[in-house]
């Protein structure tokens, strides 16, 4: 069974503006699960009123089987948020601000767990240090320390790398590896592809307040997976011979190479055809190369999709 | 009921209190002991007695009322202005806390450091005036009672507030002058008629008055209206907070 079921959730703001139309998910336990979507598609609202910050204005949410209004502290007791802005008191000292966490989720005091959540965040070195003298990075582990102080079994994370470095940004996604084979269910939510690419298990595309897509990540790679051949010439072509015009075929501009797009999960590739017809036309080849299309062309292909069913 | 929830909130706004311990206990000790250097000796001295108690002594209860107002006030609105602006109200919110537990903590923290500066002011005053107090009980009773419904206010203010300007403006166009008109430093007694009928309607003058009657047994009004006056801005207060109990106002969308 789902660990998070959000069924018809739909959530309209004072000023009639509707940010959730109607999403349905499910969130298995112990999965990551990537909520990718463009800015001001709804992730941000989903994930606020999952966490009871933003009353829902239909449909219901249910964490672990509580429901989050009726049972809300049941539900919130489970639930740890790690939110998209670096919102943390100063003037506190890491150590002080995780235990505080803890305290506010009822919990009693427990310094060897936030010792090892400190540990688990390379924060042991900076647990008596104020929170203002931290870098931006570690303010952010901070923040994610402070959503695991009260032992959560799902932990949302709000654009956990943006506007971080290259380097921050593995070293959270590692973290973020850690955490699932602790058994932590995690939503991430995020603009960055290459971020789902990298650690998701499933992937859900949001946009303008509705689910798109919810798939494995790598069948959805391969589902929508269209590959490009790239074949480099030995000499220049002024043009391409008629017995190998066909679909998903062109000449470089500069007649140096030619691309061909083919999906993988075709009968037939046409490769081989190719191949042989290229040597046919008297082509010299010098090299090959194919290249597997990216989550983001996938991505900016469902949003498109979307922007031209919404215009037609 | 999430005590702990409660406990955390409370010890965090405490330890603000002891991390800023000059500016919550040295200034208003260095503000009563100059009051009592400017009314008590410089003025006071001129004065000589009200209704048989000497000016100096005579003022001590208004000048602890109006500390304990301001502070209990300014207290709690900034404890939960400070992590609306900070954005680290996300974490209340999406906590098992509701809002009459974030309440408790954060007025109880308020009310207990007004209630303490309160009492150091007390303190201090022994050391410049003769101090009685006739019914320490009534008096207890009648201090906690405004540092709580003064801090219920505040924390009202705090949720009130979009920004550091209309944090200040309440205590200081409404609260201040109210307080300063309400007999903090002198009887309602000695104003023209017609201004002691206008001060009738200053809420403020009631508290003070059953706080003065508690140290020298003499009030611009009577007890009973005093009690009942602070009943009244409790009950009045803690319905707005009920109101926002419901409706989230200024909290969640």
């Amino acid at each position: 069974m789902a660990f998070i079921k959000i069924d018809g959730l739909r959530k309209v703001y004072d000023g009639g503006f509707e940010a959730l139309k109607g999403v349905d998910l499910e969130i298995e336990e112990g999965e990551i699960l990537a909520l990718l979507g463009p800015n001001g598609a709804g992730k941000t609202t989903l994930i606020s009123t999952i966490c009871g910050m933003t009353t829902p204005t239909a449909g219901s949410v249910t964490v672990g089987g509580h429901d989050i209004i009726r049972d809300w502290r049941a539900a919130r007791s489970l639930i740890g948020l790690v939110p998209q802005e670096i919102n943390i008191e100063p003037f506190t000292e890491v150590r002080r601000a995780v235990a505080f966490s803890r305290g506010l989720f009822g919990l009693k005091r427990n310094d060897a767990h936030v010792d090892d959540v400190l540990r688990r965040l390379s924060l042991t070195d900076k647990a008596d240090s104020k929170i203002m003298q931290l870098s931006g990075g570690m303010k952010r582990r901070v923040l994610i320390a402070k959503a695991l102080a009260h032992e959560p079994r799902v932990l949302f994370l709000d654009e956990p790398t943006a506007g971080v470095d290259v380097e921050l940004r593995k070293s959270m996604w590692e973290t973020v590896a850690e955490l699932k084979k602790q058994g932590v269910t995690i939503i991430l939510t995020t603009h960055y592809i290459e971020e789902a690419e990298a650690i998701a298990d499933r992937i859900a595309v949001i946009n303008k307040g509705e689910i798109l897509l919810v798939e494995r990540k790598d069948a959805l790679m391969k589902r929508l997976g269209r590959k490009r051949l790239v074949v480099e010439l030995q000499h220049k072509a002024d043009a391409l011979p008629d017995s190998l015009v066909r679909d998903g075929l062109a000449l470089s501009e500069d007649g140096l190479s030619i691309t061909y797009d083919y999906d993988t999960q075709a009968e037939r590739t046409g490769i081989t055809r190719l191949l042989q017809d290229l040597s046919g036309a008297g082509l010299t080849l010098r090299d090959l190369q194919t290249r597997q299309s990216s989550l983001e062309d996938i991505f900016v292909g469902l949003v498109a999709e979307q922007e031209q069913e919404g215009a037609a | 009921m999430n005590l702990l929830g409660v406990k955390a909130i409370y010890m965090a706004e405490m330890s603000r209190f002891f991390r800023t311990v000059l500016q919550s206990f040295v200034s208003p000790v260095i503000s009563t002991s100059l009051y009592f250097v400017v009314f008590g000796s410089a003025i006071g001295s001129r004065i000589d007695q009200v209704e048989g108690v000497s000016y100096g002594a005579f003022i001590v209860p208004g000048l602890i009322m109006l500390t304990v107002m301001t502070q209990g006030l300014a207290n709690a609105s900034f404890g939960i202005y400070f992590p609306k602006f900070t954005g680290t109200i996300y974490e209340h919110l999406s906590a098992p806390v509701n809002f009459l537990e974030m309440v408790l903590g954060y007025v109880g923290a308020a009310a207990t450091k007004a209630l303490f500066i309160g009492l150091i002011i007390l303190a201090t005053a022994t050391f410049f005036v003769e101090v009685q107090i006739q019914h320490p009980l009534a008096m207890l009773a009648f201090l906690i009672l405004t540092c709580t419904s003064f801090a219920l206010f505040g924390f009202i203010i705090g949720i009130w507030a979009q920004n550091f300007e209309q944090l200040q403006l309440i205590p200081l166009l409404i609260v201040t002058p109210l307080v300063f008109l309400g007999g903090s430093f002198y009887s309602v007694s000695m104003l023209p008629p017609f201004w002691q009928t206008v001060t009738h309607f200053n809420p403020v003058l009631y508290l003070i008055s059953g706080f003065r009657w508690s140290f020298y047994g003499l009030a611009d009004v009577p007890v009973a209206m005093s009690l009942a006056a602070i009943a009244l801005f409790t009950a009045i207060c803690l319905a707005v907070i009920w109101w926002i109990f419901r409706t989230g106002w200024r909290l969640r969308d």
